[in-house]
């Protein structure tokens, strides 16, 4: 879907994740910096969905529990001693 | 220069080798490199298999089932992916069996096409085309929301993340949970799920685009232009 006029706000917001993923035509991509260059709104949409990213990357993790870690290891002896 | 390499040796028995080394000396029944694994990767499976199945007791197994699995095939592993991916992929298997298993069906929304209907932004944020000056212009702006990167990781924006990745359909939930919350690469994501890259981009542009949404409504950031 390569056009060569102006790209309207609607279409932007659809190629986020392509342009962070650097997977857009390099006419789209002139396109879609330009568009955000010119529009305040896209560009707060672009910011965004960059914090959105950011943020989800930073969530807590959650370990396996002790007594859980405790059983793996306990089925691994045994699974090697069924193997020799 | 001797307490370097002794540091050098000792640095050694981390799993630095390669992937099938690896997989041979958890093959040959190495206790330390197998706790290794499964103390780096375990928080992996779990987030994997909470993007399945809500019930954190039934994760925990998911992620026991999976190290068993793990070795059970540990032989068959042929280093056509990264160790961690393929055991990744098993731990979807995994968490896939017991939510079908649970559910006694597989879900509506997991047999609908990848691609098909339009974006997932509300119609009534945008212009229609017929608009005079500016079709499919923004009609409902978005505001900034706090700068501070604190407010956006406080309790409470975590619990509306949370709440919004936890209510996409799952295989959104599979792709945001590899990708996002997981650091994984593209191409390690479309292994894992198998899912081609343009597919796995979809997916994953449409649960962003659903998260952003949430977190835009808990800052009541919009404005009409």
């Amino acid at each position: 879907m390569t056009h060569n006029g102006h790209m309207p706000c609607r279409e932007l917001v659809e190629l986020v994740t392509d342009y962070f993923e650097d997977r857009l035509a390099p006419t789209d991509r002139a396109r879609f910096e330009q568009h955000i260059g010119e529009c305040g709104y896209c560009g707060t949409y672009l910011e965004q969905m960059r914090q959105t990213v950011r943020v989800l990357g930073r969530l807590p993790e959650e370990s396996l529990s002790p007594e859980a870690r405790d059983a793996l290891l306990t089925a691994f002896r045994g699974w090697r001693r069924s193997r020799l | 220069m001797l307490q370097r390499s002794a540091r050098g040796v000792t640095a050694g028995t981390a799993p630095s080798a390669g992937d099938e080394a690896l997989a041979r000396a958890l093959s040959a029944g190495d206790e330390e490199r197998f706790a290794h694994v499964v103390d780096a990767w375990s928080p992996a499976i779990l987030a994997l298999a909470l993007a399945r199945l809500r019930d954190r007791e039934a994760a925990q197994e998911v992620v026991q089932q999976t190290w068993l699995e793990v070795l059970r095939g540990i032989e068959r592993f042929e280093g056509r992916s990264s160790l961690r991916t393929w055991v990744l992929g098993i731990a979807l298997n995994v968490a896939r069996e017991r939510s079908r298993a649970a559910a006694r069906s597989v879900p509506f929304s997991e047999m609908g096409p990848v691609v098909g209907d339009g974006g997932v932004l509300p119609e009534d944020r945008f212009e229609p085309a017929g608009h005079p000056h500016a079709p499919h212009h923004w009609a409902i702006g978005p505001t900034r929301w706090p700068s501070a990167e604190d407010e956006l990781l406080s309790g409470e924006t975590r619990r509306v993340i949370l709440d919004a990745v936890a209510a996409l359909p799952a295989r959104q939930r599979e792709v945001i949970t590899l990708r996002d919350i997981l650091g994984c690469s593209a191409g390690e994501a479309c292994t894992a799920l198998g899912l081609s890259d343009a597919n796995q981009r979809v997916l994953l542009h449409r649960a962003r685009t659903r998260v952003r949404l949430a977190l835009e409504g808990y800052f009541g950031a919009t404005e009409p232009t």
